[in-house]
């Protein structure tokens, strides 16, 4: 589904990704961990089109189609959703009203017609209850004033709402207690099936123990530098980035 | 000629072709002497130094076109908020419509001013508030010179106005340009209601100078509702001078949607005259290319324990200029005032600039008063975070722009105002969305 080839990006002339290659199959979940500025945002930015980065070699392909030209929404449109480290507050704009016109943008990039209200609200009701989140929450604005937890919940909401092939969550775990942690991590595995797939970028072992990852790599400077199964988490966690930055040495 | 001695030359040819009475005649030579001796604002003035009229001057104007021009209802229906039953006030190229105007006089008056100015029936009236509270500066006098034709409207003691009153001044263009002066006189005594709604509009690419002058007074517990719809044709300017004063009680809101025009000018003045008064003041600017748009707001808290409600935004793209000059002066008596201003600005392009001045001259000591004003850009991050859930530049910049000009549209009373406001917003920013935030 994704196939990332040797991938150099850099933002003001600071190199940031030194050559990174990755593949994503349907049905996959992979698990991106590495220390703080190791490139995991820059990456999950960079697939979703960001453009303030400069991509200088390798490419990026889904379903065999080379995005790189792409503009974020269009790449949404084909099905590739970000769930941001820092959702961005929108003031003014209500949750319910800014999913619509997601969904509804993205249909008439498909020439679609808009869903007619009575299915969008339907939808709004169940998503929400699997996300467990408050009806009144849905008309304030778009994560204005929301606590870290309820942002997250709410970029879950969203990727629930719109059904992505590919879904980047980029430490969605990051300001969950553990009670949220769950009902995030049992949204994100209701959507799963064999036709998409999800990049859990984290730094811990503990969401990872809802999402269970197929594949792990640890990112580092630039570079994936070692990949492996669920049990690298668990070593990971044991021991530290450290270990893997000795271990480079 | 220069635009000034024109004028001034055929003030008499005026004076014998209009009907008057002898004390409206007086108010009128007052004010022409006045003109004579101010002239037209230059960009000396503090108040004009931002807003130059100079080209728009430079035009050679008809002051009063002779010819009746007829236009088909079917032409100009859009520029009417017309899934609402409403009065209506229309004139073209200055002069009434009866065709396309629809007044009364069942329980109050919505009829003509140049009919007022001569009814021994509206003589009261005229004395009591002709050119009472209109300050004789430059263009204010200018229009009172030539005061003949506009809305009068008297709403007596208790009476709520079921339905909106429209204004509306159409140029057809028929002069190679045209200047028009429409005096509007808006009377609304005890515990009356009235929403009015008003606009111009030009026809054609001819140039179009609109300097109108409306005076409403609102008695004690009155509402009353003002909005103005600005989105003229390219080469119409206009200055649009509102003196408001209100009595204990009363509650006056101006709502002005200014999305086009070649040069707009607002001079809004509010004058409290009681207790217990609330003065709503909100605009919205969306403008691009060159146009310009200028609020000069006055609110005159004069007694004790009033309210003012200040809220523009102005969004700016390409070349285009803005200007807001918000004064609130709160005299020594006005204790207890609430006085809020508010005024954010977005400038879309590198290009677009606004100058923005909050000016508070305050004489009492137990006031609340704030202000405040930013000028900022378009939130990129927000860009993209729309951008990544499908929603494309352009729609995501048009919801930014709705959802930050959102806080002015709230307290529009008439549900079809707001949907008009609503449309127009989406034409102006080339987008077909809802928006029902
Ligand atoms: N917009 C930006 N401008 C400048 N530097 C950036 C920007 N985004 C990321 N960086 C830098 O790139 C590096 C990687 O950042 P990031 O991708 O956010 O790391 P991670 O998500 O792994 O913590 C860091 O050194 C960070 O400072
Ligand atoms: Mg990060």
């Amino acid at each position: 589904m994704l196939k990332i080839e040797n991938l150099h990006a850099s933002i003001e002339d600071k190199s940031i990704l030194k050559g990174l290659s990755l593949e994503v199959k349907a049905g996959e979940v992979h698990a991106i961990m590495g220390p703080n500025g190791a490139g995991k945002s820059t990456l999950a930015n960079i697939i979703a089109g960001k453009e303030e980065y400069e991509v200088t070699a390798g490419n990026i392909e889904l379903d065999g189609e080379d995005i790189g030209e792409l503009a974020p929404e269009e790449r949404a449109h084909n099905g590739v959703f970000l769930s941001f480290q820092y959702p961005v507050e929108i003031p003014g704009v209500s949750v319910t009203n800014f999913i619509k016109t997601a969904i509804n943008e993205t249909r008439k990039a498909k020439g679609l017609e808009d869903m007619p209200a009575k299915d969008m609200l339907k939808m709004i009701r169940e998503k929400s209850e699997l996300l467990e989140i408050d009806r009144k929450f849905l008309s304030r604005s778009l994560n204005e004033g929301f606590s870290g937890g309820e942002k997250k919940r709410n970029e879950i909401f969203q990727m629930a709402m719109l059904a992505p092939k590919l879904a980047i969550l980029d430490e969605t775990d990051s300001g969950l207690d553990i009670d949220a942690l769950r009902i995030v991590a049992n949204g994100v595995n209701k959507l799963k099936s064999k036709d998409n797939a999800v990049i859990v970028i984290t730094h811990y072992q503990r969401l990872l123990d809802y999402i269970v990852p197929d594949f792990v790599h640890v990112l580092h400077d630039g570079k994936i530098v070692k990949s492996g199964d669920a049990s690298l988490a668990l070593e990971l966690e044991a021991k530290g980035y450290d270990w893997i930055k000795q271990e480079l040495v | 000629m220069e635009l000034k001695d024109k004028l001034v030359s055929s003030y008499v040819a005026f004076e014998n072709r209009v009907e008057t009475d002898s004390e409206v005649h007086e108010i009128r030579s007052r004010a022409l002497q006045n003109f004579e001796a101010l002239g037209f604002p230059t960009k000396k003035l503090e108040a004009w130094k931002y807003t130059s009229l100079n080209a728009v001057l430079k035009q050679d104007y008809s002051l009063f076109p002779n010819k009746e021009n007829n236009i088909q209802l079917a032409d100009v229906k859009k520029y009417f908020i017309h899934d609402i039953d409403a009065y209506k006030l229309v004139f073209i190229d200055g002069k009434y419509s009866s065709f396309l105007s629809e007044t009364t006089h069942d329980t109050f008056d919505v009829c003509l001013m140049s009919s007022a100015l001569v009814k021994p029936k509206y003589k009261a009236v005229i004395e009591n508030y002709f050119d009472k509270i209109a300050t004789k500066d430059n263009l204010t006098s200018l229009n009172t010179a030539f005061a003949s034709e506009g809305a009068y409207i008297h709403i007596p003691k208790n009476v709520e106005v079921e339905k909106p009153i429209q204004i509306i001044n159409f140029t057809t263009g028929s002069e190679a340009a045209t200047l028009l002066q429409p005096r509007n006189l808006i009377v609304v005594e005890q515990n009356a209601h009235v929403q009015i709604i008003e606009r111009n509009q030009s026809l054609t690419s001819n140039p179009v100078l609109t300097n109108s002058v409306t005076e409403v007074f609102a008695a004690k517990d009155a509402t009353v509702d003002i909005y103005k719809i600005q989105n003229d044709a390219e080469n119409a300017s206009l200055v649009d001078n509102s003196y408001i004063e209100q009595k204990s009680k009363s509650i006056v809101s101006v709502h002005t949607f200014s999305f086009g025009g070649n040069i707009t000018r607002n001079n809004l003045n509010f004058f409290q005259r009681g207790e217990h008064i609330d003065s709503i003041l909100k605009g919205i600017t969306i403008i691009e290319g060159k146009q310009h748009v200028d609020h000069h707001t006055l609110v005159h808290h004069i007694a004790p324990n009033c309210e003012s409600h200040q809220d523009y935004k102005g969004i700016f793209d390409e070349r285009a200029t803005g200007v807001f000059n918000g004064k609130v002066i709160v005299e020594k008596e006005a204790q207890k005032t609430n006085a809020y201003q508010k005024n954010n600005n977005v400038l879309v392009s590198d290009k677009a600039t606004i100058n923005a001045k909050p000016q508070l001259e305050i004489f009492a000591d137990d006031v609340k008063c704030s202000h405040g004003c930013t000028i900022g850009q378009l939130d990129e991050e927000a860009l993209f975070y729309m951008q990544q859930r499908g929603i494309p530049k352009k729609e995501g910049k048009a919801l930014l722009m709705y959802a930050f000009a959102n806080t002015v549209l709230e307290s529009v009373k008439i549900p079809e105002v707001k949907q008009r406001i609503t449309q127009l917003i989406a034409k102006k920013l080339g987008v077909d969305i809802g928006f029902d935030l």
